[in-house]
Formats: structure tokens, C-alpha cells, sequence
């Protein structure tokens, strides 16, 4: 059984169907990269997955258990899934120690000493120490995405979703929240991920998915959807990626 | 840590820089001399000058009728910062009725829609005078006669209704993306509300809400219509004794120097936010 299976959601806004029968399945420890045009959907998905948006049709499955069912627990099931944003959403009133204990203690009811340490921890993992006492916005924006993503997984969640990650960045800064990803795929973190850096995508993924017209046109291994795609539309895509000299 | 020395083009800069400082200064006090100056020499030389000096700035008069004025000002600064507190707490609770979801709540929202309307429309006296003279004059048993209490209801009403907008806005100024992060981490509604949008929102209407503040003090000086002897009330009790108004002004510059740190303390923490900015871009 696959950790996250969407079966056939369905998302509008207004007469804008951005969503139309999503069929994918993300397995325990994969890692999936979602491609498209910008609009085509793909920040909705994984808002529709994060239960920040209410899917109109459908059904999807974390572990088994159908969380797109309005009687399901909303509250716990979204502190069992991380997401980080392309701009990076800290609280800008809390310490980067306050926003990575804030769900710990106020959601998981870790104590307040244990959670501090867990961040801690969690902070040195993704080298940013040092920082803890700073506001988010002494930090630069390769910074503060690194601390967005030390928020997300120190509640230990099931999955990781991450919604472009690097394109609110610097070209310079980008590295660096790349290889804590590398790092987060290497010790098996089940991810779910948009980017429109296809030369990641091709190393770190296991299957990517080419969003069209709110479904999955082509999924596949990245050698073949990235190298070899067998949809004209994918073709399309790709090419224009490789003129803005992204791949 | 380094042992950097100012250069000899920065030094040359500062000594420029602290030439052109007093300058200014010397030029700022020199026109605000003359034209004080020219000012008095003015006014002074009017031909209802010296009957105005004898009525409203009599210095003797003035010096008489102090105690009994600041007297009365210290009762407008205990009914203002009574109030200030209450109306915080009524502010924020119908700034959160506002911004509740869902039909259970329904009520709730109508009713503090219906409450702010209804209390900034309003004069300020006109709720006054309701309150200062309507509720006593009903006998009700067990609530409290004094004019003084009917009048600082009166403020809390029509302030609250105030803050709570200013609070409102506040939280709605807050970007949806924060909301989107602390929902994502697992918080509920209110754990969000508590812990992520009104610390925010709170930091953001600062200087708005000291704003209101000032003005509250002066118009604490309002309840003197219902007889309570506050500054302005006791300067009126002066007064009526020899027609010589200065005792007005004594309360007027009090006043002032009442609500001077609160403007300046409004300055200072606008001038702080400047820097501390929003946060949360678009997500
Ligand atoms: N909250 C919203 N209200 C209305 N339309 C929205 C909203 N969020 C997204 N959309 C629309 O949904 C479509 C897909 O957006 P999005 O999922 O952000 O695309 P992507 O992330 O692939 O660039 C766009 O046409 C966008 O305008
Ligand atoms: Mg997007």
C-alpha cells in the first residue's frame, strides 16, 4: 500500500478547473517531483494534500486512512505532514527557536526544555545554530528556508511537501537548501516535491509526474519523463525550461 | 576586532558633518526667537490685549486655582487608565467575535457588527448624557448611582468600538500565508489566532491604538457634563467664582502635558516598526 495515494481529486476556483480527476501514488521513503507551467496546478495539489484546501472530488489516502473525509481530524493529520513554501512563511515575531518549538509544544504537547533541545538539534542539522535566537528577517533567504524546513521536520512527519523551495531564492543560494534536501532524500524522507530545478529533479527523484490541464499527463523514472518523454505537451514544456537555460 | 583607523577623508567628513549640526541648530533657535518675538509684540500691542492677559492669563489666579485642577486631573487619569484597560479587553473580545467562521457563531458576529456600528455612530456626549442621567434616573436596585462610573461606561462603549476596528483590521492585515504556515504545523483555529496572527497584529495597530488613546484622555475631560469634578469641572467651579478664565487654561495645559509622552511614545514605536516590517510574502 502506497504512504500517500490521491485518487481522482478534483479542485475548482470558480468556473477555473484547476484540478480534474488527479490520479498519483507516492510510496513509503519516495521521492516525487511534480513538473508543470506555472498555474497548472501544482501548489494546489499539495494544499489540497496539506488539507489547506478542501478538494471538491476524490479521495486521498495517507497511510491508509481517507483524510479528505470531512469527519477526519484535520488539525492532527496536517501535524503529521510537513510543508514548506517558496517564501519560506516564518513568523516574523518569533525567534527561529520559537518557530521551530512552536507546533512541538503548543501541538505535540513536547515539554517546553525537550522541544528546545529537539530544535536545537534539528537547527544543527540544517546549520543553523548559530541563528536560533535571530528574528527570520536578519536572515538571508537561503537561511530562512533552511530554518522553514527545520518548522516542518521536527514534528517528524510521515511526508514532506515541498512547493519550490529555491525560486524565491538567489541563483547562489539555491545550493545550499538543495543539499539539505539530498540529505533529507538520503535518509529515506518520503517527499513530495515542485521545482523548476530539472537537473535535482533528475538526481533526486524517483518518479516525476508532468502536470497538464489538471492531470498527471506523463509520470515516470526521471530518466525517461526528464530524458526521453513520450507525450508531445512534455516535449513542449521541457523545451522551454532548456531555452531559459534551466536544465 | 580590527584595528581600523578613520581615514583622514572620513574624519574630514565628520568634522564637516558636526559644523553643518550646529549651524542648523544656531539658525533653528535664532528664527524660532524672532519669530516668537515678533509674535508677542503683536498680539501685545492689540488694544484688547491687556483685558485678555487679566481674564485668561492671569499668572496669580492661575497659580491659585493649580491644586484644585491638577486635583481634578489626577481623577481623569485613574478614569482613563481604568478605561484604557477595559476597552482593550471589550475591543479585542469584538475584534475576535468579527473574525470568527462558521454558522454556530452567527449571532456573535451580527452582534459585534451591530455594536460597532452603533457606538462609533454616536456622539460621545449624546452617551454620555444617556447613560450619565438615563440609567440613574431608572431606580434600578443594585446598580451604582455615581456619575462618575456611568460616565467612564460611557468612554469604554464608544472607545471599544474604536479598538475593536483597529484591532480588526490588524488581524486582517496579517498575510493568508501565515495563517497557511501555523495551520500546516498542526495548530487549530485558535492556537493560530492566539500564537501567530494577533501577536502580529497587535505589534502592527500599535501606534493606531495610542493614537485613540491620547484622544481618550482629552475626551475623559467629557464627563464633566455630569457634574464629576474632574480638571475641567473644577476649573469651571474656579471660574464662577470671579469670571477670570485663567483657571481654563491651567486645565487646557495640563491636559497637553498629559497627552505629550503618550504622542511621543506613539512616534517611537511607529518609528520602530518602520523596521520591523511585515513578513510573509505571497504563497
Ligand atoms: N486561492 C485561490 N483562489 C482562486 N484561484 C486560485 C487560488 N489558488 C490558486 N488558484 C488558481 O489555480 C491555478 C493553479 O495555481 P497553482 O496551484 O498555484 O499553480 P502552480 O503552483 O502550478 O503554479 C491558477 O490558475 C491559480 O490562479
Ligand atoms: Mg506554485
Amino acid at each position: 500500500m502506497s504512504l500517500l495515494s490521491i485518487r481522482g481529486v478534483r479542485k475548482t476556483f470558480g468556473a477555473n478547473v484547476v484540478l480534474d480527476g488527479f490520479d498519483l501514488d507516492v510510496e513509503q521513503g519516495e521521492c516525487v517531483v511534480l513538473i508543470g507551467a506555472s498555474g497548472s496546478g501544482k501548489s494546489t495539489l499539495l494544499r489540497c494534500v496539506n488539507l489547506l484546501e478542501t478538494v471538491d472530488d476524490g479521495v486521498i489516502e495517507l497511510d491508509g486512512t481517507d483524510i479528505t473525509d470531512p469527519r477526519a481530524d484535520a488539525d492532527r493529520i496536517r501535524s503529521g505532514i510537513g510543508i514548506v513554501f517558496q517564501s519560506y512563511n516564518l513568523f516574523p515575531h518569533l525567534t527561529v527557536l520559537d518557530n521551530v518549538t512552536l507546533a512541538p509544544i503548543r501541538v505535540h504537547g513536547v515539554r517546553r526544555d525537550v522541544a528546545r533541545a529537539q530544535a536545537l538539534e534539528m537547527l544543527d542539522r540544517v546549520g543553523l545554530v548559530e541563528k536560533a535566537g535571530a528574528k527570520p528577517d536578519e536572515l538571508s533567504g537561503g537561511q530562512q528556508q533552511r530554518a522553514a524546513i527545520a518548522r516542518a521536520l521536527v514534528n517528524s512527519p510521515k511526508l514532506m511537501l515541498l512547493d519550490e523551495v529555491t525560486s524565491a531564492l538567489d541563483p547562489e543560494l539555491v545550493g545550499e537548501v538543495l543539499d539539505l534536501l539530498r540529505e533529507l532524500k538520503a535518509d529515506g524522507i518520503t517527499m513530495l516535491i515542485c521545482t523548476h530545478e530539472m537537473s535535482f529533479a533528475r538526481e533526486v527523484a524517483d518518479k516525476v509526474c508532468f502536470l497538464h490541464h489538471g492531470r498527471p499527463l506523463e509520470v515516470g523514472p526521471p530518466g525517461q519523463v526528464l530524458a526521453d518523454p513520450k507525450e508531445p505537451r512534455t516535449r513542449e514544456f521541457l523545451s522551454r525550461i532548456i531555452k531559459s537555460g534551466r536544465l | 576586532m580590527s584595528d581600523w583607523q578613520p581615514s583622514a577623508l572620513q574624519v574630514e567628513r565628520l568634522a564637516y558633518r558636526r559644523r553643518r549640526t550646529i549651524r542648523s541648530g544656531l539658525i533653528a533657535g535664532i528664527s524660532t526667537v524672532l519669530l516668537v518675538a515678533l509674535a508677542v509684540a503683536g498680539i501685545g500691542s492689540t488694544p484688547g490685549w491687556p483685558r485678555v492677559r487679566e481674564t485668561f492669563f492671569d499668572l496669580d489666579r492661575g497659580w491659585e486655582a493649580l491644586p484644585t485642577v491638577a486635583q481634578g486631573l489626577w481623577l481623569n487619569i485613574r478614569v482613563m487608565l481604568v478605561c484604557a484597560v477595559l476597552i482593550v479587553i471589550l475591543g479585542m473580545t469584538l475584534a475576535i467575535m468579527r473574525t470568527l467562521r462558521g454558522p454556530v457563531f452567527f449571532p456573535l458576529r451580527m452582534f459585534a457588527a451591530a455594536y460597532t456600528d452603533v457606538f462609533r455612530g454616536l456622539p460621545l456626549l449624546l452617551v454620555i448624557f444617556l447613560l450619565g442621567f438615563g440609567v440613574p434616573a431608572l431606580q434600578l436596585r443594585g446598580l451604582p448611582n455615581e456619575a462618575v462610573i456611568w460616565g467612564g461606561a460611557a468612554l469604554v462603549l464608544t472607545y471599544s468600538s474604536y479598538v475593536a476596528e483597529v484591532f480588526r483590521a490588524g488581524i486582517e492585515s496579517v498575510h493568508p500565508s501565515q495563517r497557511a504556515a501555523a495551520r500546516s504545523l498542526g495548530l487549530s483555529h485558535r492556537q493560530t489566532l492566539r500564537f501567530v496572527v494577533l501577536p502580529q497584529a497587535v505589534r502592527r495597530v500599535m501606534p493606531p491604538l495610542l493614537n485613540d488613546f491620547v484622544s481618550l484622555q482629552k475626551d475623559s475631560g467629557l464627563i464633566a457634563v455630569l457634574g464629576v469634578i474632574d480638571a475641567i469641572r473644577a476649573a469651571q467651579l474656579e471660574t464662577a467664582e470671579d469670571f477670570n478664565f485663567t483657571p481654563y487654561v491651567v486645565a487646557g495645559l495640563l491636559f497637553v502635558a498629559l497627552t505629550i509622552p503618550l504622542t511621543r511614545l506613539t512616534d517611537w514605536v511607529a518609528r520602530r516598526q518602520g523596521w520591523y516590517g511585515g513578513g510573509g510574502g505571497p504563497v
